[in-house]
This record gives C-alpha cells, structure tokens and sequence, in this order.
C-alpha cells in the first residue's frame, strides 16, 4: 500500500501569543512548536496500518519553513518511511485551497491508496484542508474519524458526530481520512528509532500553488475583547482558598 | 444580501440547530433560502423556500450526492454566501462545496464584524477578520454563536430536489453514545480535570475537590482521550452538556468544544495559571493559582469548615 500523511507543525496552545507587525497572524518568535496534536493520530494510524499489512509505504509530508523538518523527523521516528518538506516561508499566509493545491500536486499521479491528517489544524483550524485535497485529487474524504479499520481495500471507519455518538461510515480505497483526537494512542519515538529517522529520506520541494489566486484575506488578528466581568483572584494560596470558600458562600447555595 | 442556509437531518430528524442558521441570516439581513436533505414529514419553521432532498433516497451521510443537490440549488439561486452549521455535517461538506465553486471558505465564524466574518484561532486564544474576495462566500457557523430571541416559526414552500449522482461512501449505521454509569447532566456540583492537571496522578486532587463539595468530577476531552478519566465524564460538545449550581474548572483552557458544554451553569470557578485563558470568558471567579497547590489546600478548607 502507499500511503501519505499530512501534517502542520503548530505552535504549543498553552504559549503566550503575541500579535505579529502586520496585525494578521501571531509573532513567530519565542514560541514553542510542535506537531499539529491532531496530525499525530493521523500518523499513529498510518503506522498502524503498515504494521497490520506489512507492505505499505509510508510519506509523511509538511508544508512550512526549515524549523518544520522537526517535526517530519518526529513523524518518521515513530515509523513513516520518507519524508516530503514544501519548503514554504509564507505558509501561514496561504489559506486553506492553497496548502490544499500544493499537497494535491504532490499527491496526484502517485497513486496514493490512503491519505491521512488531521481533522484541523490547532492554530487555524479550518478543518478545511483534508477534504479540499480529496476534491482536488476527485477521491473520497471522511472526516473526523475516531474508528479505523482496514481489510483487503475496504475501510470501515466511525465519525465522531455531536453528542457523542457515531456514524459508521464504509469506504473503499483511494480515499482521505481526516483524523479527530481519541482515534488512536500516539506513540512516543524511542531513542533507536530517532537515530533510524535520522538515515530516512527527507525530500525539499518548492511549494506550487499553479495559477491559484487569492481567494481571501486577513484584515485583522487579536485577541478577544473580555467580555463580562469576571473576578479575578490572585496572591497566596491560603488566602485565595479562603476567599474562595467565602464567595461560594455568598454567591451560592452549595456550601448551605 | 442572497443566502443559502444548509440544515441538517439525522437518525430520521430534524437538527434544531438550523435555528441558528436563521438567526444569522436575521442578523445579516439577508434575503434567505433553505436546503436540507431530510424528510417532508418534518420541515423547518421558516418563511421561505426549502429546497427539499429526501433523506430515504440520498443518504443522511452521503457527501458526494449532497454536493451535488446543493450545487443544482446554487446554480439556480446564485445566493451570494451559502452558511452552514460548523457541525460535523457542515465541516465535511462546505470545502466540498467551496472548491467546487472557487468560492473562500470561513470556517467558525463567531460574529460579524463591519460585514466581515470573525473567527476563533489559536484555541479561541486569537480571533481573525476574514475578507472574502471571491463572488460567493461559504461560511460555516459555530455552533451556539448567533441564537434566536424567539423559537422559529413559519412554513416554508417546499421545492422537491433530484439529483442523479452516486455516492463514494456508504453510511451504514450509528452508534450510540455510551451513557452508563454517572450522569453528569444531573449533578449539582461538578469540578472538572482539564490538561492543566498535568498527569493522570493528579486527577485525584480534583477527585477529593469534588468528594469535599458533594458533587462529580469530570474532565475535559484531552484527559478523557488520554484515557485518565472515563469518557462518560467528559463535559462538552462530545460529551455531556452540564448546567450544575457550581461548575469548578480545573487546569481548563476553555476551547470552544468545552465552553459550549458547560456555560450555563450557574456559577463557575476557573482555577488556571493563564489569567488570560479563554475560560475566563465565562467564569463567575478566576483563580489564578497552580491547581496542584492550591486544589489541596482548598479540598482540606473545605473539610474542616
């Protein structure tokens, strides 16, 4: 089988935001990244699934500056087999149709049976860009799957739907899946296996958009205005437990 | 303005959420149309044309055939934006729609600014302002966002639709959620474990919280699929949705999933180490503390009160 993985190295959620000098994106600088969490069950199942075949090529591609080669190399430390860097210094530019183009251009004529990613992307996340590709490429997409399996070219696969509950969903190959958080438990690459890595194909592409034109455009980014006027509580522990209790008391009736 | 609102129909029903679809078009002030593959037993309350595809023949989840009936609708409407719901229903369908009309697409969009839509990035963290400058626009709403003062009412003119497209895919089923055990929905107390609590030991500490109130603990999605605390517990859009006396958030960002799902409870304390945490948009009290200090020596006040 051959296989492609998609995924984005995003900032960490718990950092610091800062608003970059042209008001549209957050400031690059000073923060730290990691793999898109939602692309890691993207990869997880990628490796699942060669292990249940055994034959099965797996490529995991980025799109991004330099700093993203990190996290193709965690990705082909936890087991894909070559590694694809579009080496795009404007990435956080493009929107959604454009990543999806220069994936799509990629993929096409490679005979791809299975292309994996994540459901969204955590710091756009447009859940956009999975479902473009499959369009692009005229194949099948299902998104936001948290149940996998695969026997002979059928995929069964469950997609998780508000409220908890599941549609069960039956596909054949060449298709998208775009992974939800839950589908899997990701590994954690052992030390062999990021000196393995390190030995593994990387190949850098010039990112191609085709003719694409702008379909979009960011006028502003920022940060959400407060709203409401929540009380805010901060010094000693000792005391801000106290004050709590106190608040609890007067405010409602649980502590009665 | 022209626009088309995409409503949504499972397991034989009507989503009520297409109530929201509305109330966006009122605020808009747009000129509005209805599509919805679903059931003439069971049409949305609206004043307008309901382009009507039956469920039975064309699939609850059958994206390539919906594409295609939406698509023969736009063509005849020419709406200027087509909406739908940002549900697992809309998320797979609009960029199916988008690229096949070489429209921009925006995704979650929370409000309107100047005519131009606002989403939520960066975990709720940022919002952007998107210009579309494309002739059409498909936009997906967050659920929850734009709401009806009033429960929708109106009959709408029902326009039957074909389509002869085949499907790639094939729905087969569902599969219930899994409800056994505690039922959240119906606790007074909740104190939830979010990421913060920083490894599973530390559930604990939001366990005997909880014990020392008289209430339940749960957690949100990500330590429920780090398997740290069942997924019964989980509070948000897929999990539980909890309106308890007094909800405590333990370590909890408040991503939009998770908000969605607790805030209307009646009083909500936030204990987080980022005073800037999107939680607290909705907290009654933020304590801005490191919850592995300060659960204890609040869970042992409480005690000895």
């Amino acid at each position: 089988m051959n296989i492609l993985i998609c995924i984005k190295q995003v900032p960490d959620m718990e950092s610091k935001f800062k608003i970059n000098g042209e008001g549209t994106w957050y400031d690059r600088a000073d923060l730290a990244w990691r793999m898109n969490e939602y692309d890691e069950y993207a990869v997880e199942q990628a490796v699942r699934l060669k292990e249940q075949v055994k034959d099965a090529d797996l490529t995991v591609l980025c799109i991004g500056p330099d700093q993203v080669t990190e996290a193709i190399k965690k990705a082909l430390a936890m087991g894909c087999d070559r590694g694809v860097h579009i080496t795009d210094p404007y990435s956080a530019k493009r929107e959604p149709i454009a990543i999806a183009t220069m994936i799509a251009g990629f993929a096409k004529g490679k005979n791809f049976d299975v292309i994996f990613t994540g459901m969204q992307s955590q710091d756009r996340g447009s859940a956009q860009v999975g479902v473009m590709v499959a369009e692009l490429l005229g194949i099948p997409a299902v998104t936001t799957i948290v149940g996998f399996a695969y026997d002979n070219g059928t995929i069964q696969v469950k997609r998780e739907l508000e409220g908890g509950s599941k549609a069960l969903v039956t596909a054949t190959t060449p298709v998208v899946l775009t992974c939800q958080l839950g589908l899997n438990t990701p590994r954690y690459p052992t030390l062999p296996n990021i000196m393995k890595a390190k030995k593994k194909e990387l190949l850098p592409l010039a990112p191609d958009v085709g003719g694409l034109g702008p379909r979009q455009e960011t006028t502003a980014c920022a940060f959400p205005e407060k709203k409401g006027g929540g009380l805010v509580l901060e010094g000693e522990i000792p005391e801000l437990a106290d004050k709590l209790i106190q608040l609890l008391k007067e405010k409602t009736t649980v502590l009665a | 303005m022209k626009t088309l609102l995409v409503a949504e129909f499972r397991e034989g029903k009507l989503r009520a959420e297409y109530s929201q679809l509305i109330a966006f078009a009122q605020q808009q002030q747009a000129e509005a149309a209805m599509f919805l593959v679903g059931s003439a037993g069971e049409v949305p309350k609206f004043n307008g044309t309901l382009y009507l595809a039956d469920a039975a023949k064309y699939g609850e989840y059958n994206p390539t055939v919906h594409k295609q009936l939406l698509l023969d609708v736009i063509a005849k409407e020419q709406p200027a934006q087509i909406v739908f719901l940002h549900s697992s229903y809309g998320w797979d369908l609009a960029p199916r729609v988008a690229v096949a009309l070489q429209a921009a697409q925006v995704s979650e969009v929370v409000s309107v600014d100047n005519g131009l839509p606002v989403v939520p990035v960066c975990n709720a963290k940022l919002r952007r302002t998107i210009k579309a400058i494309t002739a059409q626009t498909v936009l997906t709403i967050q659920a929850g966002a734009f709401g009806m003062e009033a429960e929708p009412e109106g009959t709408p003119t029902v326009v039957e639709i074909d389509t002869g497209a085949a499907g790639k895919v094939q729905c087969t089923g569902y599969e219930a959620a899994k409800i056994e055990g505690v039922d959240l929905t119906k606790a007074e107390i909740i104190v939830s474990a979010g990421r913060g609590v920083g490894k599973p030991e530390n559930v604990a500490m939001v366990q005997a919280l909880a014990k020392a109130l008289g209430g339940e603990y749960g957690a949100s999605r990500p330590v429920v699929d780090a398997g740290w605390v069942e997924h019964n517990r989980q509070v948000g859009t897929t999990g539980s949705t909890v309106t308890p006396k007094l909800y405590v958030a333990c370590g909890i960002s408040g991503a939009i999933q998770h908000l969605a799902g607790m805030k209307k409870s009646d009083f909500i304390v936030a204990i987080n180490t980022d005073r800037d945490a999107p939680i607290g948009e909705v907290a009654n009290v933020l304590v801005v503390a490191d919850l592995k200090q300060f659960l204890p020596v609040l869970t042992e006040k409480l005690g000895a009160r």
